[in-house]
């Protein structure tokens, strides 16, 4: 609701807008809010699984014997980075510096990819060392998880390059930079996500 | 034999490089009553073509209809997606109870066995998802933006690709009848039957994607709505002042996005067992499959108050407009709502007391569950009391609002009977439980659907529905509702289980027997609510209302002309009371006649059609295992998406004068009716 109508004049209500000043205020950063803690729900209800079937190793190889925690560390401290440059680049969006805005969100993707690379790694070692998404119901769940996680980071950075596409093209319009608070909502999303992921799965996991 | 073997298996297994499993032995030509259902549905369907290409509609239809992103058309077509899918969910259950009566003893009916199970898995997905979706999204999408004084909602294009997520699902159910099959295993595919051990074939594949995709449209038509609710009220319109229906949409579209990625993920999970080998919810390698059984109904449960929350709304427009009164207890009918919202979350264990879960936990979620009777009777109070000492006209929604009153009312006690675990060890899984669904779905989901059609029917078209043919509708479907579910209370009591095609006991014949004149009731039922439309859109011209407020509504979407124009509003109301349009029309408020500012709107597009068509087409792929073209379906569906999003130009201005034009002809309407009423 917007606080310019009024919605009395000299004490006596008014019923009709007549100026036509009513302009319902943006959605879009509610709409993407909500649509994050859908998906949140989707990861909720894989952590889940993961809780009840974590320990369900039938008699294959657990955490334990899998995880290699520096190099999942490694990973982690990527997707850390990527979130601190994908700040900067708000940061440049609120300066309003196309080219340094452009900059950081080149570096984030980089990161993201890095991050991507070494996760696919983990996953060919597992598989090639017989502990497959197949093998066991723990498995099963540890793919699952870490994988849509995977997925998520995915598509954030097809949306990234297609974003830098288009301020490159038409700069740091109002649409541009809805749609960059929208992605930095989903990458930092993302981050918070990982942080349960490299507790709940991999340092837990080792214990 | 391990799931991981089976992946191998079916990997080793001769798949097309391009069709995929799909083979000529997937149409069903030894099966007479397909065939016969094919030819009836191709002719049909070239009839429709042919009259269309004829009239030259397909470039109105593009323009108008496919691509438009206007509310109240996304809120028809749902509900013509939903009327349709009725028509062939009820052909199962005509089918069901006429086999039902026949298959006793010698006799095997006509349906075999691995065709009745299809028959009750496709009814029961059919209602729920792709007739009681559609009917409440609907519902939601015509009315809460005019009741809120909104022009659209928040997002309309993604409010039309949602439309078209829905419709892509019901599609894919639509061509399972013809190309393959559909699930065997009931409406919510159990594991271990609907792993890939018990159920190689397609059917669950079918299930799986096609609830998928439709359940992409109503997440985010549920976004869509809430922060439609939350953001674009009129100026004045505080929570406390919303229209009830618009109150229990918001509860139900929480409910939605709450739920709805719970679903998602579950069926995701099933689809990884199948596809990759995964081991959830499998007997073997550490699967666990009562898992599933627990996460699909805490989606489940909630579902059903997603259903019948805003038939509750419905209810409460329809009593209180046609008892000429405020609705009784506001704030109660609001707080009932919001509670029932909350508790629908604490009661699913009890779909399966008997699968394990022990005393304790059983009690609690019996008690929870028995709460949940509270603020539902405390608003079978409220419309009670609100008909009281009212001024009552008995017009056809009114009709509906009575008979769900006493028919979902002994739905809700049988429910709580159910809701006591240890009748519950008795009743599980029986007869006695399918009427008690039934009592609540249809006598709640159905009668408000129908309430609700005959309501806002002269809101959408300009005119009203024939009250006649209305009435015979009702009469058929409420007689024909006991007629048929009576029989199944006393069978569910004596024991009788559901999804069993042959009984040997012929003693219950005499049962199934009534319960299908029963369905034959129904059946006349919707043929009369078929004839109603055809006969009121016969005789438009006399049934036509031009006030815009035929019924003496109280809120807004009543001060619009009907159908509204494609802007709603030509000035934002502004809202002071509870029932905004009785307190403007108490108060002898005028309506504006001059002084219109150009409006911006958002324009029409074809993304969300071609987006949703796509992952459709993907969905099909997948189920056939055509991997190439999934990929394909896959690449070209994020690319049609990325293409959208370079598309920056997407409003645009309706001038003043065009809607000067607009209201000046409903200012002469208004005043001819004015003049032909004194």
């Amino acid at each position: 609701m917007t606080a310019s109508v009024a919605t009395h004049v000299n004490g006596a209500p008014v019923y009709y807008d007549h100026a036509g000043d009513h302009h319902p205020p943006n959605s879009t950063m509610l709409g993407f809010w909500l649509y994050l803690m859908s998906d949140c729900l989707i990861f909720a209800v894989l952590f889940a699984v993961y809780a009840v079937l974590g320990r369900s190793y039938a008699a294959g190889p657990s955490g334990a014997d899998l995880f290699d925690l520096p190099l999942v560390a490694a990973n982690t401290a990527l997707l850390l980075f990527s979130s601190i440059t994908y700040g900067f680049a708000m940061i440049a969006m609120q300066n309003k510096r196309k080219s340094q805005v452009l900059a950081w969100l080149a570096i984030t993707g980089v990161f993201g990819l890095g991050f991507l690379g070494i996760e696919l790694y983990e996953f060919h070692h597992l598989i090639h060392e017989g502990a497959g998404p197949g093998r066991s119901a723990f498995l099963s769940s540890f793919f699952t998880l870490v994988g849509t996680h995977g997925l998520h980071v995915t598509f954030g950075c097809i949306w990234l390059v297609t974003l830098m596409f288009q301020v490159q093209k038409l700069g740091l319009t109002p649409a541009n930079r809805r749609r960059l608070m929208c992605l930095s909502m989903f990458w930092h999303f993302l981050d918070v996500v990982w942080i349960g992921v490299f507790t709940f799965v991999y340092l837990m996991g080792v214990l | 034999m391990s799931n991981a073997v089976v992946a191998q298996h079916q990997a080793a297994e001769q798949l097309h490089p391009v069709l995929g499993r799909l083979g000529w032995e997937a149409l069903p030509l030894h099966e007479p009553i397909l065939i016969a259902t094919f030819i009836a549905v191709a002719l049909g369907g070239l009839t429709v073509f042919a009259l269309i290409t004829k009239f030259r509609l397909w470039g109105y239809l593009w323009r108008d209809w496919v691509t438009s992103i206007d509310h109240k058309k996304i809120g028809i077509m749902y509900m013509i997606l939903g009327i349709v899918m009725l028509l062939r969910g009820f052909a199962d259950a005509l089918m069901m109870r006429a086999h039902q009566a026949m298959s006793f003893g010698e006799n095997v009916g006509f349906l075999p066995p691995h065709h009745y199970d299809q028959v009750f898995t496709a009814h029961g997905v059919i209602m729920i998802f792709f007739v009681a979706m559609p009917f409440v999204t609907g519902f939601m999408n015509y009315v809460v933006p005019l009741q809120i004084g909104a022009r659209d909602v928040a997002f309309p294009f993604l409010n039309n690709f949602s439309f078209w997520m829905t419709a892509g699902g019901a599609v894919l159910v639509m061509i399972s009848l013809f190309v393959g099959e559909f699930a065997k295993t009931g409406w919510l595919a159990y594991p271990p039957l609907s792993g890939i051990l018990a159920s190689p074939d397609v059917g669950v594949d079918y299930y799986l994607w096609s609830l998928q995709i439709a359940g992409v449209g109503t997440t985010l038509s549920g976004i869509n709505l809430i922060a439609t609710i939350i953001k674009m009220r009129a100026p004045g319109m505080t929570m406390m002042k919303m229209p009830v229906f618009t109150w229990t949409s918001l509860c139900t579209n929480v409910l939605i996005v709450a739920t709805f990625p719970v679903l998602a993920a579950t069926l995701a999970l099933l689809t990884a067992d199948r596809y990759l080998g995964t081991n959830f919810f499998t007997n073997d390698l550490g699967g666990n499959a009562m898992l599933y059984v627990n996460l699909i109904w805490i989606w489940g449960h909630p579902e059903v108050y997603i259903l019948v929350l805003p038939i509750f709304g419905i209810f409460s427009e329809v009593v209180s407009t046609f008892s000429r009164k405020k609705l009784f207890g506001y704030a109660s009918m609001v707080y009932a709502t919001v509670v029932i919202t909350i508790l629908s979350y604490l009661v699913w264990l009890h779909h399966f007391f008997t699968m394990g879960s022990g005393a304790s936990v059983n009690s609690f979620f019996g008690i929870t569950t028995m709460i949940i009777s509270i603020p539902t009777g405390a608003k079978i109070f409220n419309w009670l009391f609100t008909m009281y000492r009212g001024r009552i006209k008995f017009e056809v929604p009114m009709l509906w609002t009575v008979g769900f009153m006493i028919t979902f009312t002994v739905g809700g006690m049988t429910g709580v009977l159910l809701a006591v675990p240890a009748a519950d060890f008795v009743l599980h899984n029986s007869l006695f439980l399918i009427a008690h669904f039934h009592n609540v779905i249809i006598g709640g989901v159905v009668f408000g659907a129908f309430a609700g059609i005959n309501y806002w029917f002269p809101k959408a078209f300009g005119f009203r529905l024939d009250a006649f043919w209305g009435k015979v509708s009702f009469w058929c479907w409420f007689i024909g509702f006991w007629v048929a579910f009576t029989p199944l209370y006393i069978m569910g009591l004596m024991g009788v289980t559901r999804r069993v095609s042959h009984f040997d006991d012929m003693s219950l014949q005499p049962y199934f027997v009534v319960a299908a004149i029963g369905g034959g009731i129904v059946a006349l039922g919707i043929a009369a609510f078929l004839i109603q439309i055809a006969v009121s859109i016969w005789r438009r011209k006399e049934l036509r209302d031009t006030t815009g407020d035929i019924w003496g509504g109280r809120t807004l979407e009543w001060s619009t002309s009907s159908p509204p124009p494609d802007y709603n509003f030509a000035f934002t109301p502004i809202a002071h009371e509870m029932d905004a349009w009785h307190d403007m029309k108490q108060r002898g408020v005028e309506r504006p006649k001059k002084g219109f500012v150009a409006i911006h709107m958002p324009k029409n597009t074809g993304a969300g059609f071609v987006i949703a068509m796509l992952a459709t087409a993907m969905g099909f792929a997948l189920i056939w295992h055509m991997y190439i073209l999934a990929a394909l379906g896959l690449a070209a569906t994020v690319i049609a998406s990325i293409v959208h999003t370079f598309n920056y130009d997407r409003d645009f201005h309706i001038p003043a004068d065009a809607v000067t034009r607009t209201e000046d002809e409903r200012t002469r309407a208004l005043a001819a009716a004015a003049t032909s009423a004194a």
